[in-house]
C-alpha cells in the first residue's frame, strides 16, 4: 500500500515542468521533497490534486493501487483520500471555516445522510484546541484576513478533520514563526500513523527538525535525482544544492 | 474555470397548479367596463370607483418607460391579461373553511407548517382575494388590524382613506397607475400607538391562473412608537405565456415607529414583476426594506424611503439573483427631506448564465438640509462568462454637512477558489453554491431564521446545474 508516482510528466501551457518523476511513499511513512525554487515541487502537489492549469502528458499516480488520473475532478481525488495543504491557501469570502469543513465532510457521506452537528462541533473544537486555534475562528471566513501562520494552521485543521490517507504539505513552514512551526508540526506528528502517508515539500531543513522524515528526496528540474535519510537534509542545508546538480550530471 | 451556459432550473416547487372554478372572472383586456365589473363584484365604495377610473386614464396616457428601462416591457400584451379573478368568497379565518382544492395548493406551499410556527397571523392571497386569513388572538387584542385591502377600505375607511395612495401617487409610474386601476388583494395593517408586534406578520402571494395579472395592494401604517415586521414570500407556478405581477406597497411610519418589510420572492421565469414599494418615515421613525428577488423574466423594483421627519432612518437591504435569461433590475430610492436623516443601501446581485442584474440607486439630499448621511454599497457577482451586471447610481447631495458614501464592486468566483474547495472534496457545483452563499451571507443573516434557511435553499436550487 503506497502513494506511487511513476514517470510523471506534466506541462503548464507548452512548458514541461515535471519530466519523468518517480516516487513511492509507503503507507505509514513520511517523505520529504527538497529542492530549489522552480524545481517543480509545488507543481507536483497541484498536478496530483488535479489543478486545471496543468496538463498531465505522461505517467501515473496511484493511491493504494487506485489510478488517480481515472478521477477527473479534484473533489473525487480528495474524497479518495488525497489532501493537499497549500502554500497559498485561497480566501473564500463569507464562507465560515465551520461551514466549509462541514460541507467537505458532508460531501463524503452517502446521499441522504446528514452530518451530526453536535458530534461535528465536538470534533472541530477538539482539533482546534490541539492546534491552539481560538474557537472564535469557526465563524470567520476561510482564510480571509488571516495571517500567514493562521492560514497554515487552518490548513492543518482541515487535514485533521478530513482524515486523508495521503497528505501533501506544500511549503507549510513558509511564513511561520518558530512557535507556529512547532504547533503545526505537532499537529502533523499527531496524525502520523501506519494508516497514513505524508509528503512534505519544503525549501528548508528547519521544518524537518520538527517533522522528522523517513526519507528525503531531492528534486531538480522536474525529477527526483537523489534520495536518502534525514542526514541528506542536513547536508543540503549546510552545502546548498549545487553539489547535487554536479553529482547528478557526473552520474548521468 | 470551464463554464457551460446550459442552466436547468428546478422550479418543481412552484410548478404545479390545480384547476379552480373561478366564480368571478373579468375576462381579458382593460377598459372602464373592466373597472366597473371589479367594483361591482368587490362592492367598492364610489370614491374607489372614481379613483380606479382616474388611474386607468393615467395608465393609458403614460408611455412605457423604455427610454431608461428594458425594452422587454414592450412584450407585455395588456389586452391578453385577465385583471380580476375571484372565487367570490369572503376571506376565511379558519383552516377548515378553506375550500379543499385551494387547501391542496397551500399545502404544497407549506403554509400550514408555517402557521404552526410562531407566526402571528397568516394572510395568504389566493389569486385576487385573500382565501385564508387568521390573526392570533394576542395580536388582535393589541388592537392590531391585519386584513385584506378590500376589507381594510370597507371596514376601516377612516384610517385607510387618510394614507391610501399618499406615499405612492397613482401617476408615480405607469405600473403604479395600472395597479391603482385594478388592485385587489394585498394586506391592510394598522399598528396602534406604542404597540410592538413581537412576531412577524406574514403573507404569501401566488399567481395561479394563466395570463392572470396579480395586482395586490398593501398599506401598512405604524402609529407613533409602534413596531412591526411584515414578511412576504412568493412562489408561482410555471406557464407558457407571460404573466404580469404589478403590486404597490405603501408604508407609513409615524413618529418613532419602526417598520421592517421583508420579501423573499421566487417567481417563475415567465413573470414580469413590476412593483412599486415606498415608505414614508416621520420624525425618528425607521423603515427598513429587506428584499430578495429570485426568478421572474424581468423584475423592476426599487424600494424607497422618504425621510420626512427629523432623524428619520431608511434602509434597503437587497439580494438579487438573475438566472439564465432573466433580468433583475432592482435598487433603492432614498429621499432625504429633513435634517439629520440617515439612510443605508446594501445591494448584492448574482448573475448566472446569460442573466443580467442591474442596480439603480437614487439618493437625494436637499439644499436646505444639514446632518444627513447616506451609505451605499453595491456588489455584483458574475458566475458565467456571459453573465452581465450594470450599475446606475444617481446621487444628488446639496446643502452643508451632509455625507454620502458610495462603494461598488464586481467580482467573479475565481477558478483558484473553486479548485481549493474541490480539493477538500466539495463538488464544483456545491463549491459555486457555497461561494455564492458566502457572497450574500452577511445579508442573509438579516432575514429571520426560517427565511434565511429558505433563502439558502432557493439559492442552492438556482445554482444547480449552472456549472460543471
Amino acid at each position: 500500500m503506497s502513494l506511487k508516482i511513476e514517470n510523471l510528466h506534466a506541462n503548464i501551457g507548452v512548458r514541461e515542468i515535471l519530466k519523468g518523476l518517480n516516487l513511492e511513499i509507503p503507507k505509514g511513512q513520511v517523505h520529504a521533497i527538497m529542492g530549489k525554487n522552480g524545481s517543480g515541487k509545488s507543481t507536483l502537489a497541484k498536478v496530483m490534486a488535479g489543478h486545471p492549469d496543468y496538463e498531465v502528458t505522461g505517467g501515473s499516480v496511484s493511491l493504494d493501487g487506485l489510478n488517480l488520473f481515472d478521477m477527473e475532478e479534484p473533489d473525487q481525488r480528495s474524497r479518495a483520500g488525497l489532501f493537499v495543504a497549500f502554500q497559498y491557501p485561497m480566501e473564500i469570502p463569507g464562507v465560515t471555516i465551520a461551514n466549509f469543513i462541514r460541507a467537505a465532510l458532508q460531501a463524503r457521506l452517502p446521499e441522504g445522510e446528514e452530518l451530526d452537528a453536535v458530534e461535528y462541533y465536538g470534533e472541530l473544537y477538539k482539533k482546534m484546541d490541539a492546534l491552539k486555534i481560538d474557537r472564535s475562528f469557526t465563524s470567520r471566513a476561510v482564510n480571509e484576513g488571516f495571517s500567514g501562520g493562521e492560514k497554515k494552521r487552518c490548513e492543518v485543521l482541515q487535514m485533521a478533520m478530513l482524515n486523508p490517507v495521503y497528505a501533501v504539505l506544500d511549503e507549510t513552514d513558509s511564513g511561520l514563526d518558530i512557535d507556529a512551526l512547532r504547533i503545526v508540526s505537532e499537529g502533523v506528528n499527531a496524525m502520523r500513523s501506519p494508516e497514513r502517508g505524508f509528503l512534505v515539500i519544503t525549501h528548508y531543513q528547519r521544518l524537518l527538525e520538527y517533522i522528522v522524515p523517513d526519507v528525503v528526496h531531492v528534486m531538480v528540474d522536474g525529477r527526483i535525482v537523489m534520495s536518502g535519510d534525514k542526514t541528506l537534509a542536513h547536508k543540503l542545508e549546510a552545502e546548498g544544492y549545487d553539489w547535487v546538480e554536479k553529482e547528478t550530471l557526473t552520474n548521468a | 474555470m470551464e463554464t457551460k451556459p446550459d442552466i436547468n432550473i428546478d422550479r418543481s416547487i412552484g410548478d404545479f397548479h390545480y384547476d379552480v372554478d373561478y366564480e368571478f372572472d373579468a375576462g381579458t383586456g382593460l377598459t372602464e367596463k373592466t373597472i366597473d365589473y371589479i367594483c361591482d363584484v368587490k362592492k367598492d365604495p364610489e370614491w374607489i370607483r372614481e379613483f380606479r377610473k382616474e388611474a386607468l386614464r393615467k395608465f393609458n396616457s403614460m408611455p412605457m418607460p423604455t427610454h431608461w428601462a428594458s425594452h422587454d416591457l414592450e412584450n407585455i400584451v395588456f389586452d391578453n391579461i385577465r385583471y380580476y379573478l375571484s372565487q367570490g368568497t369572503q376571506p376565511k379565518r379558519s383552516w377548515d373553511d378553506v375550500p379543499e382544492d385551494v387547501k391542496r395548493t397551500f399545502e404544497r406551499l407549506g403554509i400550514p407548517e408555517q402557521e404552526r410556527k410562531f407566526l402571528a397571523g397568516v394572510e395568504a392571497q389566493f389569486d385576487s382575494e385573500a382565501a385564508y386569513s387568521n390573526i392570533k388572538a394576542a395580536v388582535g387584542e393589541q388592537g392590531v388590524i391585519f386584513v385584506g385591502s378590500t376589507e381594510g377600505l370597507q371596514k376601516h375607511p377612516e384610517i385607510f382613506k387618510k394614507w391610501f395612495g399618499k406615499v405612492i401617487p397613482t401617476g408615480d409610474n405607469k405600473f403604479s397607475a395600472l395597479n391603482s386601476a385594478v388592485f385587489s388583494g394585498g394586506s391592510f395593517i394598522y399598528i396602534p400607538p406604542g404597540v410592538k408586534v413581537k412576531h412577524p406578520l406574514q403573507a404569501y402571494f401566488r399567481i395561479n391562473a394563466e395570463n392572470f395579472g396579480q395586482f395586490e395592494r398593501t398599506l401598512i401604517i405604524a402609529d407613533e412608537g409602534s413596531e412591526v415586521m411584515y414578511m412576504e414570500g412568493c412562489t408561482a407556478p410555471k406557464f407558457e405565456t407571460s404573466t404580469l405581477h404589478s403590486a404597490v406597497v405603501e408604508l407609513v411610519a409615524l413618529k418613532g415607529a419602526k417598520i421592517q418589510y421583508i420579501t423573499v420572492q421566487n417567481w417563475s421565469a415567465n413573470v414580469f414583476n413590476l412593483v412599486t414599494k415606498r415608505g414614508l418615515a416621520h420624525e425618528e421613525a425607521e423603515i427598513k426594506w429587506i428584499d430578495c428577488n429570485i426568478g421572474s423574466r424581468l423584475t423592476m423594483k426599487y424600494p424607497g424611503v422618504i425621510m420626512k421627519g427629523r432623524k428619520a432612518r431608511g434602509e434597503v437591504i437587497s439580494i438579487a439573483l438573475a438566472g439564465d435569461g432573466q433580468h433583475q433590475d432592482t435598487g433603492a430610492k432614498m429621499i432625504h427631506a429633513a435634517d439629520e436623516t440617515t439612510s443605508n443601501i446594501v445591494s448584492k446581485s448574482i448573475s448566472l448564465g446569460s442573466g443580467r442584474s442591474t442596480y439603480r440607486g437614487l439618493v437625494q439630499v436637499g439644499r436646505h438640509l444639514k446632518g444627513c448621511k447616506n451609505n451605499t454599497e453595491c456588489d455584483a457577482l458574475l458566475i458565467n462568462t456571459d453573465s452581465r451586471t450594470d450599475t446606475y447610481p444617481a446621487i444628488t447631495v446639496r446643502g452643508k454637512e451632509n455625507a454620502c458614501q458610495h462603494e461598488a464592486s464586481v467580482s467573479k468566483i475565481s477558478a483558484e477558489q473553486i479548485f481549493y474547495m474541490q480539493q477538500r472534496g466539495i463538488t464544483e457545483a456545491a463549491a459555486v453554491s457555497l461561494a455564492v452563499n458566502g457572497f450574500v451571507n452577511d445579508l442573509v443573516q438579516q432575514f429571520p431564521m426560517e427565511y434565511s434557511v429558505e433563502l439558502k435553499r432557493l439559492i442552492d436550487l438556482e445554482m444547480e446545474g449552472s456549472v460543471g
